[in-house]
Order: structure tokens, then C-alpha cells, then sequence
């Protein structure tokens, strides 16, 4: 666990880069935790993409870095340190590593460049209004044309960013008549295709952030589709273990955790900081030390990982605890904040730059327990397959 | 970073496993928490042979030089199965201090000795007013000529009732709550003046009550230097809280292994209990702490050793809090979902609860560690 001089290296090389390559007006949003707005994110995904960091994970001969574990952890913890913003996971983290594992060379050469590049976003269409934790009972039909190619009818929903996405990765149903999770195909669609609607949401944090997604005979070219017709399921279940790690959200509660420190810093309370409170302290501890036990089961689960061992049992456990250290640091930082915990959305100056968006994140945070398989449905599928209990 | 154990420790893990499989089940416990010692002496001759009781210590100390975390190992393995041995009294709490600070005859003369389990040590500094510091000493030792006299009273000494030595804290200078000052003295148990009182843990294991009365050592019975014991203590009560949250990783493991039999086996309603999704996902809020527990134990028992002391108590902090706390959750829940035979004594689970819980305690309890990570430059770093 101690770092040899090559790995001390690495990281003051990871920083200073970090330092001169972050423009300005992004340098002044992460000094005071300010909400990167979609362009902000894309702006320093191609940035990391001009020096070939943008994957790391990656394979080598996809644009990965190589790296060894250790070095990627001190490449995030930098990143979350220097409070840089965190990147699209759509591209990047799921369909990129689904079609590294099971596109053709084609597909691999069409689409994963320009993800790496940051030149064409993603987004996931999974969700339906009748299919959520049931995903498997989706009906976006997906019917064969003359050409072989595919029509597609029906909708999606809660599709984050479809607003601002170039593509989309999609489940749909190839065959009606059998066992549901048999009859699904995982496709590429193009957003900007004939028949594509897209209609944004407004959250509870008061931000766009998902979207319902029409499909009225959208064409999708049979070379869209990945790997065999009717296995999209299974290719969607392999994708669940690439989310493991990546929504445990560490490093998002870790920032959250300093900058609920930095406004307690600045908030006096007869006189003195809260920071200094020792009752305070404590608080703020209790859930940094949650955190930093959690951190050590993301550094086990990589490191089994990258040893080519299969993730242990212990990897179940991020998302479901992930998410509600996520939570308990945004509690943390509205009551901190006290009466500027009201402020929604004002203009500058009524509260601190910093606490600008918390009360927006504070709302927006409850969907962490929600997404990427619902907290209830992860108890579920430890409950079954982890701890062996009946039906 | 690598957290695949080597050889050397993976064949350790697998000998102390099926030692406890073997020889020393949970009724090997139950029966021996009635007798007088509350262990056998033989057993901790065998645990000597095997190599076990000076794994960690380093080699110019006799032991085998294999690092903390291999004591840790030993002590998650003992923790399964509650062995009554005292290791983490002994080797740990005690054995620490003794080789860190002890000079090379001292090590031959009171650590050579417990690695081989021909003795037993323990640690005497718990008073009635110090609670969880290790400065707030009463105890003295007055110079006596070349000797010194020690005269004061200790508390709760983990297994003193059977050690051969006591490892004890006194005053040489400075008041009460003083950090310079306080020295540690190798006392014999069975020399005049030092009267040992055997008291019952709640958990089934022993401690003592000691009182010196003017017990008189010479000058190679102080270990470390004269009034620099508070650091040594420190780091010994790091160590036995690293070594604590091991043991308490362990013994949860074993917690919710049983409670997760126990679901099902146990019908009601006409089905297995654990078919009941309430009690399911209570079994996972289970799981889930009893993981964070082995993940905050394991850095801690990495951590332990770091020269850095604030790195070292940091990862002991937030692995003992994490004990405490999660490890709380995980012992209540088992017992509830046991039902009625879960609180009685004729059952095993009652055995985890009680033995988490004084871990729990010992070492620096829950307010104790939150309130210390809380103060460490760490806390603030980046603020
Ligand atoms: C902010 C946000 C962003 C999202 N982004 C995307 C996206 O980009 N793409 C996409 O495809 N989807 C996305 N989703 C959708 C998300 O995956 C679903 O919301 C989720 O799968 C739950 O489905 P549901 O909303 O239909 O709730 P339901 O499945 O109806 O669940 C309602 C409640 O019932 C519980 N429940 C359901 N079944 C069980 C059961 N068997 N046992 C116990 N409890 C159960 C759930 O846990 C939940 O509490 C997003 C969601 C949110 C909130």
C-alpha cells in the first residue's frame, strides 16, 4: 500500500499536468464546486482525449493507458482532488466496454474512436414507462425490414442526456413470442434519425437531466446490431459488472465530503467557524470514515480485477452503500449550510458560490438509490446470489 | 497495489482454519469460559510450535518477521470460532510494547519465552479514572537505589489472571495526566507485593484487578526509555485495536454465516424464513457492514505499521468506529433474526453478540476513535 518512487512520480506528473491542461473558467468552477454544465464536461473529456487519458481502463490497442492499478487510483484521486469534472459514463464506461467485448471490428472501428475522443455522445435506453426494475419485460419493438435492417416503434424513458446525445444504445424487443429475457437485442441508434423524439424532464433538482425518448418507425441499419439477434440480455448483464466500481461514486462523495468542509470553514456560528465544533467534526467523520472503508473495497475489487480474478463478493456491495454515503454527504452539506440551505437557484451573491447548487444536487442526489438497478433490486440480487437465500 | 495475500500467509490462514475446525470449535469456548483460566495452557504451547505467536514480531525480536497483517490473519481465524487463547492480550496488546521498545535481553528474557507459549504477558494499564488515555496514570515508581518500587492499583488486565508477566505503566515524573513521565515496568505476577484478583468479562473471558504494593524491580525490568511510555502505550493500543477489529472481522463473518443458516433452516408460515424479502434485505444490511468491517480491518492492519503516526491512527480509527458501529449492527440483527433462541445461552449467537461488544469497548470505543480521526491533520487537509 506504499507507494514506490516511480508511482511518487506519477503523481506529481498526473497533477501538474492537470494544472496547466484545466482552462480557466473550468479551474474557477472546481475552486468553489460549481455544477459543470454538459459542454464544461465534454470541453475536458477532449482534452483528456488529446493526451490519452480519457480511457485509461481501456485496452491498449483500444486507447487505454496501460496503466497498473496504482496508477489509476492516483490518476482519480487527482482528478477528484483538483475537483475536475467527472466525465459521461455512457460512452466511456458502458457501451465502450460492451462493444470492446462483444462488437465486431467493424462496429469497434466506427464507434470507438470517436467515444474516446469525446466526438460523438451517448445515451443508454434501457428504461421504458412499464419496464424499470422488471427490465426485462420491455416492448420498444424492433421489427425486421426488407433490408434486414430493423424498424423501431415504441419509447423509452428517464434517458439522461438524450438532449444533448449523438447515440444511443438501446434494448428492444427482435422476438415477441418467447421467454422475455430471451427475445432481446442490444442495438445502436442514431439520435438524429427520422422518428426520434426526444423530450426532456425537468428533476426535483430543478435541472434537465433525463428525458422520454420516441421512436415512431425509426430505421436502424442491420449493422447497428450488436453481436446475435435476441442476446441483447445477456450482452446488457455483462455491462452490469463494468458499472460496479464507477457507481459507488467515491470519489463524487469524497468531493462532497471537502467542500462540506469548506463551507463549515466559512460559516461562523457564534463567532467561530463550524468547522471547529468538535460535535461537528464528528458528524463529518462518521461518514468520511464510512467512505474510506468503502474506498478500500473499490481498491480490493480493482485489484482483483487487474490480477484477472473474478470481482469477490465484496464488489456487490458498492452501488447499495455507495449511494447512501452520497446521500448522507449532501445531508451533511445542507445543514451545514443552515437557513442558505433555502436558496434554490438565485443570483449570485445571495449565497456563496460554492453552496450555489447544493439544495439542486441535494434533490437531484435521491435518484443515486434509484438508477442503475434500484437499491431494493441490488438486496435482491445479493440476497440470492451472494448470500444463497430462497426465491 | 496488491491485497492477494503470499504464500506464507495463505498457508498460515489455512493452518489456524483448520486448527479451529479441529481442535477448537465454538463448544471448546462454551466449555472452558466456566474454569478457572479460561484457556489451556497446552493449547498456547501448541500455538507457539506452530509458529503463530511471534509471527509478526520482528526477527531481531525472535519472531518470524512476517508483518501485523499475518497476526491479523491469525486473529480473524481465531475470531470465527471465539478460541478463548489470548493472543490478542498477549502477543498483541501486551507483546507489542515489549518488542518495539525492549532491549535484546529483555526481548530473550519475557518475549522468547511467550512466542515459544511457555508464558503468557499481559498488559496492566487501565485505572479507574484513565478510561482511554494512556497517560492518565496514577500508578508510581519511586527509585529505590538502583531498583524501583511500584506502588498503585490496575484494572481490567486482559487475561492477568493467567500471565506469567505484567507488563505495567507507572509514573516516574510529570502529573497525573501527563504524557512525559510514564514508563512501563516488566513485573513478575507471582512476586511479592503484586496481588492479582481474576474478575469475569461479560463475553466469557478473564481479566484482573492488580495491586502493587511497593513491588520492587531493578533497572532492567524498565522498558523504553524512563517517562516515554505514553508513546510506546499508544502504539501498543493501536496495534490490540488494529488487532481487535481483525478478530471482530472474523467473528461477524461467522455472525452472519449462522444467522444466514438460520434462515434457512427455520420455517414459519409454512416457509423459510429467509424466503420473507424483509428479512432478506436486512440479511444484506448485514452483509454489507460485515464487508465494510474486513475492508476497514484489512487497511488498518496494513496501516498499523506505518512510520507515519498519523496515517497508522487514521486507518485504526476508522477501522475500530466501523467495528463498533457496523459490527453492532450486524451482532443485533443476527440476534433478532434468531428469535427467542437467540437470547438465550444454550445458543451460540448470544456468544457473538458478547464478545463483539466488549471488542466494541476495549482499545477505544466508538466516540473515542470518531472524536480522534476528527482531530488528526488529516481531517483538514485541502480544507
Ligand atoms: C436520475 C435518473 C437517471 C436515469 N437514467 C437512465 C438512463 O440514462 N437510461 C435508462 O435506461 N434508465 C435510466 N434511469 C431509469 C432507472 O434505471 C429506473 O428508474 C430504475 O431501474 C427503476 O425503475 P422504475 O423507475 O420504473 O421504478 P420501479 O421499478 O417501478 O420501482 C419502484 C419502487 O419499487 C421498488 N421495487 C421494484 N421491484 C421490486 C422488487 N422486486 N423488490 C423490492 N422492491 C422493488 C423499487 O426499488 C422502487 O423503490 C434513470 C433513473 C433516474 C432516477
Amino acid at each position: 500500500m506504499s507507494y514506490s518512487p516511480e508511482h511518487v512520480a506519477f503523481r506529481e506528473e498526473v497533477r501538474e499536468w492537470i494544472q496547466a491542461a484545466m482552462p480557466e473558467h473550468l479551474r474557477a468552477k472546481a475552486e468553489v464546486d460549481a455544477a459543470f454544465a454538459h459542454a464544461d464536461v465534454m470541453e475536458w473529456h477532449r482534452i483528456l482525449a488529446a493526451k490519452g487519458w480519457a480511457a485509461p481502463h481501456w485496452p491498449v490497442e483500444h486507447g487505454g493507458t496501460g496503466w497498473d492499478t496504482t496508477r489509476r487510483f492516483i490518476f482519480n484521486e487527482e482528478l477528484e482532488l483538483a475537483g475536475a469534472p467527472p466525465l459521461s459514463p455512457f460512452g466511456l464506461n458502458m457501451v465502450g466496454p460492451l462493444l470492446i467485448q462483444f462488437a465486431n471490428d467493424w462496429q469497434k472501428q466506427r464507434f470507438l474512436p470517436k467515444i474516446l475522443a469525446g466526438e460523438e455522445v451517448w445515451c443508454q435506453g434501457y428504461s421504458e414507462p412499464n419496464a424499470g426494475s422488471d427490465l426485462a419485460s420491455l416492448q420498444l419493438r424492433a421489427d425486421t425490414a426488407a433490408d434486414g435492417g430493423f424498424v423501431l416503434n415504441g419509447q423509452k424513458t428517464w434517458t439522461t442526456y438524450a438532449q444533448y446525445a449523438h447515440w444511443i444504445f438501446l434494448l428492444a424487443r427482435t422476438d415477441p413470442n418467447v421467454k422475455k429475457q430471451q427475445g432481446i437485442s442490444f442495438l445502436l441508434c442514431d439520435m438524429r434519425t427520422p422518428g426520434v423524439t426526444v423530450k426532456p424532464f425537468l428533476t426535483t433538482g430543478g435541472t434537465p437531466a433525463f428525458c422520454e425518448t420516441w421512436f415512431e418507425n425509426v430505421s436502424v441499419p442491420r449493422e447497428n446490431l450488436v453481436g446475435e439477434l435476441n442476446q441483447g440480455w445477456t450482452y446488457a448483464k455483462a455491462l452490469l459488472g463494468h458499472e460496479r466500481t464507477l457507481v459507488s461514486g467515491v470519489g463524487i462523495s469524497a468531493r462532497t465530503l471537502l467542500r462540506t468542509k469548506r463551507i463549515a470553514r466559512d460559516k461562523l456560528v457564534d463567532g467561530r467557524p463550524l468547522l471547529e465544533d468538535p460535535t461537528f467534526r464528528a458528524k463529518i467523520a462518521r461518514v468520511e470514515i464510512e467512505l474510506e472503508a468503502l474506498r478500500m473495497v473499490v481498491y480490493r475489487t480493482v485489484a482483483a480485477a487487474q490480477l484477472g480474478h473474478a470481482p469477490g463478493a465484496e464488489s456487490s456491495i458498492l452501488k447499495l452503500r455507495g449511494t447512501e454515503i452520497q446521500q448522507a454527504c449532501f445531508d451533511l452539506a445542507m445543514e451545514v449550510m443552515g437557513h442558505d440551505s433555502l436558496s434554490w437557484f438565485n443570483r449570485d451573491g445571495v449565497v456563496s458560490a460554492r453552496e450555489q447548487s447544493v439544495a439542486s444536487s441535494f434533490n437531484y442526489i435521491r435518484a443515486a438509490t434509484i438508477y442503475a438497478g434500484s437499491n431494493e433490486i441490488q438486496k435482491n440480487i445479493i440476497a440470492k446470489y451472494i448470500l444463497g437465500l430462497p426465491g | 497495489m496488491d491485497f492477494e495475500l503470499s504464500a506464507d500467509e495463505k498457508l498460515l490462514v489455512e493452518t489456524v482454519q483448520s486448527f479451529t475446525k479441529k481442535d477448537s470449535p465454538v463448544e471448546r469456548f462454551r466449555r472452558l469460559r466456566g474454569t478457572e483460566l479460561g484457556w489451556e495452557r497446552a493449547t498456547w504451547k501448541q500455538m507457539g510450535e506452530l509458529g503463530w505467536l511471534g509471527v509478526s514480531f520482528p526477527e531481531s525480536a525472535g519472531g518470524a518477521g512476517l508483518g501485523f497483517v499475518a497476526a491479523g490473519l491469525v486473529l480473524e481465524q481465531l475470531g470465527a470460532t471465539l478460541v478463548p487463547e489470548p493472543f490478542l492480550s498477549s502477543v498483541v496488546l501486551a507483546g507489542t510494547p515489549l518488542a518495539a521498545a525492549g532491549t535484546p535481553e529483555q526481548h530473550e528474557r519475557f518475549l522468547a519465552p511467550l512466542i515459544a507459549g511457555d508464558t503468557a504477558l499481559a498488559l496492566a494499564h487501565v485505572e479507574a479514572q484513565s478510561r482511554h488515555d494512556s497517560a492518565s496514570v496514577s500508578t508510581r515508581a519511586t527509585r529505590a537505589g538502583a531498583a524501583w518500587r511500584l506502588t498503585g492499583r490496575k484494572r481490567w488486565v486482559l487475561d492477568g489472571h493467567g500471565a506469567d508477566h505484567l507488563l505495567v505503566s507507572a509514573r516516574t515524573g510529570g502529573s497525573e495526566r501527563e504524557r512525559d513521565g510514564v514508563s512501563l515496568f516488566v513485573v513478575d505476577a507471582a512476586q511479592p507485593g503484586v496481588r492479582l484478583e481474576r474478575v469475569d468479562c461479560m463475553d466469557g473471558h478473564k481479566a484482573a484487578l492488580v495491586e502493587l504494593d511497593g513491588v520492587e524491580v531493578d533497572a532492567t525490568r524498565l522498558v523504553g526509555p524512563e517517562g516515554g511510555g505514553a508513546a510506546i502505550l499508544d502504539l501498543a493500543l493501536d496495534h490490540a485495536a488494529a488487532g481487535a477489529c481483525a478478530e471482530g472481522a472474523g467473528l461477524l463473518a461467522r455472525a452472519l454465516d449462522m444467522t444466514r443458516e438460520y434462515l434457512m433452516q427455520r420455517k414459519q408460515f409454512g416457509a423459510a424464513i429467509g424466503s420473507f424479502q424483509a428479512l432478506q434485505h436486512r440479511a444484506v444490511d448485514m452483509f454489507v457492514e460485515v464487508e465494510l468491517c474486513k475492508s476497514a480491518a484489512l487497511l488498518a492492519m496494513i496501516k498499523v505499521s506505518d512510520p507515519s503516526g498519523a496515517e497508522r491512527m487514521r486507518a485504526v480509527s476508522a477501522a475500530k468506529a466501523q467495528l463498533a458501529r457496523g459490527g453492532a449492527f450486524v451482532v443485533r440483527q443476527a440476534t433478532q433474526l434468531h428469535g427467542g433462541i437467540g437470547v438465550t445461552d444454550e445458543h451460540d449467537i448470544g456468544l457473538y453478540f458478547k464478545r463483539h461488544q466488549v471488542l466494541a469497548a476495549l482499545f477505544g470505543d466508538f466516540e473515542h476513535h470518531v472524536a480522534r480521526y476528527a482531530s488528526l491533520p488529516s481531517f483538514d487537509a485541502h480544507v
